[in-house]
């Protein structure tokens, strides 16, 4: 069973690590101009990578699990979304950019697991 | 007390706006809205946890959930007027807080990672499901909030 005040501290990790992603969105837009939701991309890979980091490090007893819950969980949880690459991506297919939408939708999971899977080895080594 | 305030004060601040992402009402909104999604999320995702070697069931219900309610929310929120004021703090506090921080990438990127050793096909499912069901959602999601949107601009126009 895990310890209520423990699920708080998630929660207000998360709180944390979405503040967090507008101001690396609003950074990386104000940066760099492109057609393609790049902050989003950059956030979602960038946070796959940490959490696969703590998750290495929680594997090989480096981090305790509360801390991998809260630092993982909660502020790489709150840090990255799901919910706007889905609907980036649908506004990519309305403006008929099939393309760039499959590429997009495929291209970003396919380097966020790779960026985990590579977090992960080096966490755990 | 019924003095006005001087008329270069608000000039000045409006002439060097912050931006959005750098204003403690936007950063306070969102953190606030993340505070609560994450606690939802991890609430739910500890009540229903995943057995290894499995598909993260609940993360991707989340997920797919999470993509259907933004994008009915960023919808009708569009569709009512421009992005400011209310229509701006609802969409940082639900869009990019709560629904942000209850739905999650870094989840599903490193636990199909995790899956990928020994149980390449339920990563595989897990990933690309989620990546397709999250859009089809967020799809749904704009076309109900496009239609209740219109639905009430009829209404309010005195149309039936």
């Amino acid at each position: 069973m895990i310890a209520p005040w423990l699920v708080v501290a998630v929660a207000l990790a998360g709180g944390v690590g979405a503040a967090l992603r507008l101001v690396v969105d609003g950074m990386v837009r104000a940066a760099v101009s492109t057609r393609l939701p790049l902050a989003t991309a950059v956030i979602n890979v960038g946070g796959s990578f940490v959490l696969g980091l703590l998750t290495g490090l929680a594997a090989s007893s480096t981090l305790a699990p509360g801390w991998l819950l809260v630092l993982g969980g909660g502020l790489m949880g709150g840090y990255t979304t799901f919910s706007t690459a889905s609907v980036e991506t649908v506004r990519l297919l309305a403006e008929r950019r099939f393309g760039s939408a499959l590429g997009y939708g495929l291209g970003v999971v396919v380097l966020a697991v790779a960026a985990g899977v590579l977090g992960v080895v080096l966490g755990s080594a | 007390m019924t003095t006005p305030p001087p008329d270069d004060a608000p000039k000045a601040e409006e002439a060097v706006p912050r931006p959005l992402h750098l204003r403690w009402r936007s950063l306070g909104l969102v953190a606030l809205g993340g505070t609560v999604g994450t606690g939802v999320r991890e609430a739910v995702a500890l009540t229903f946890p995943a057995a290894p070697g499995t598909l993260p069931v609940t993360i991707a219900i989340i997920n797919v959930v999470g993509s259907f309610v933004l994008g009915l929310l960023l919808e009708s929120l569009l569709r009512r007027g421009p992005d400011e004021g209310r229509r701006r703090d609802l969409r940082l506090l639900v869009g990019t807080g709560v629904l942000g921080g209850f739905t999650t990438y870094s989840a599903l990127a490193v636990d199909t990672g995790l899956l990928l050793d020994g149980h390449a096909g339920v990563a595989l499912v897990y990933a690309l499901g989620s990546v397709v069901a999250g859009a089809l959602a967020a799809a749904a999601g704009i076309v109900l909030g496009a239609s209740l949107a219109r639905t009430a601009a009829d209404r309010r126009g005195g149309r039936s």
